[in-house]
């Protein structure tokens, strides 16, 4: 038999408190970067769920739509977890506390 | 045999996501991520999402990982996360309680009814795909091109040297 929906929601669930939590206890930069990719992660699971659920393919449009938001963002928030890592020599996030130097 | 591998990769993908959020070196979040976005494929492919399992393997676990694991032996920052933690109460508890809260707020509602899928499930082939991409959504299409265009200038622009 098939799985139930509810049971891919209820991961997505799961997936998503625990990169929340990542994002919001973690200080290093790279580990914040992890729970933010766990979250997409989890919601496009649910996109994926919710287009089985209504018998058509526009939740995995999204879901490929979500994958390349995410690649791009992952580009620029790692280069610029450089950029800040060659003034800082750290990426504590709670070091970066001036907006302007 | 579906809810085996079900439960298989959901105790996998759950177990890994939390190593990957509270250890403390890098490396290893990086690494046991990678596990969880497999598990997560395992997981669109019981779903019927051929294509997006294969793109979730490629895209994620092929590229923007790799990509992280770049940067962290690039970086290579001392771990020194542990004497900052007592600091900030609110921000802990915070941090615990709000994910808690959605997980029992999920769980208080998708768990006492049981949803079965739709009759007639359809397959997410790169074909049927492509011609969704193509066709009603091109123009979302095109738009990423252009986002991802900009993404690597931006990348480049924000790690070049000024000499």
């Amino acid at each position: 038999m098939s799985v139930p929906t509810n049971y891919f929601i209820l991961l997505a669930t799961a997936l998503f408190a625990i990169g929340a939590a990542g994002v919001l206890l973690r200080r290093n930069g790279i580990s914040i970067l992890l729970g933010i990719e766990i979250m997409l992660n989890a919601v496009n699971l649910a996109l994926a769920t919710f287009a089985r659920q209504h018998g058509n393919l526009d939740g995995q449009v999204l879901v490929f739509f979500v994958m390349a938001v995410a690649a791009a963002e992952v580009a620029v928030g790692l280069a610029l977890l450089v950029a800040i890592f060659r003034r800082h020599r750290s990426i504590d996030v709670d070091r970066l506390n001036v907006m302007r130097w | 045999m579906e809810l085996i591998v079900f439960a298989v990769t959901a105790v996998l993908a759950i177990a890994s996501a939390c190593v990957a959020v509270v250890h403390r070196q890098p490396v290893v979040n990086v690494l046991s991520l990678i596990v969880a976005f497999f598990c997560v494929a395992v997981n669109f492919a019981l779903l019927g999402a051929s294509f997006l399992a294969a793109a979730q393997i490629l895209v994620y676990a092929g590229a923007i990982l790799v990509l992280f694991l770049f940067v962290v032996m690039l970086l290579n920052a001392p771990v020194v996360e542990g004497d900052e933690q007592g600091k900030r109460p609110v921000q802990r508890i915070g941090g615990i309680l709000l994910p808690l809260l959605l997980l029992a707020g999920g769980a208080a509602v998708l768990a006492p009814t049981l949803v079965a899928s739709a009759a007639a499930p359809t397959e997410g082939t790169g074909h049927a795909l492509g011609r969704l991409l193509v066709g009603p959504h091109l123009f979302a299409f095109e738009l990423v091109s252009v986002l991802l265009l900009a993404a690597l200038v931006a990348a480049m622009v924000l790690v070049k040297r000024k000499q």
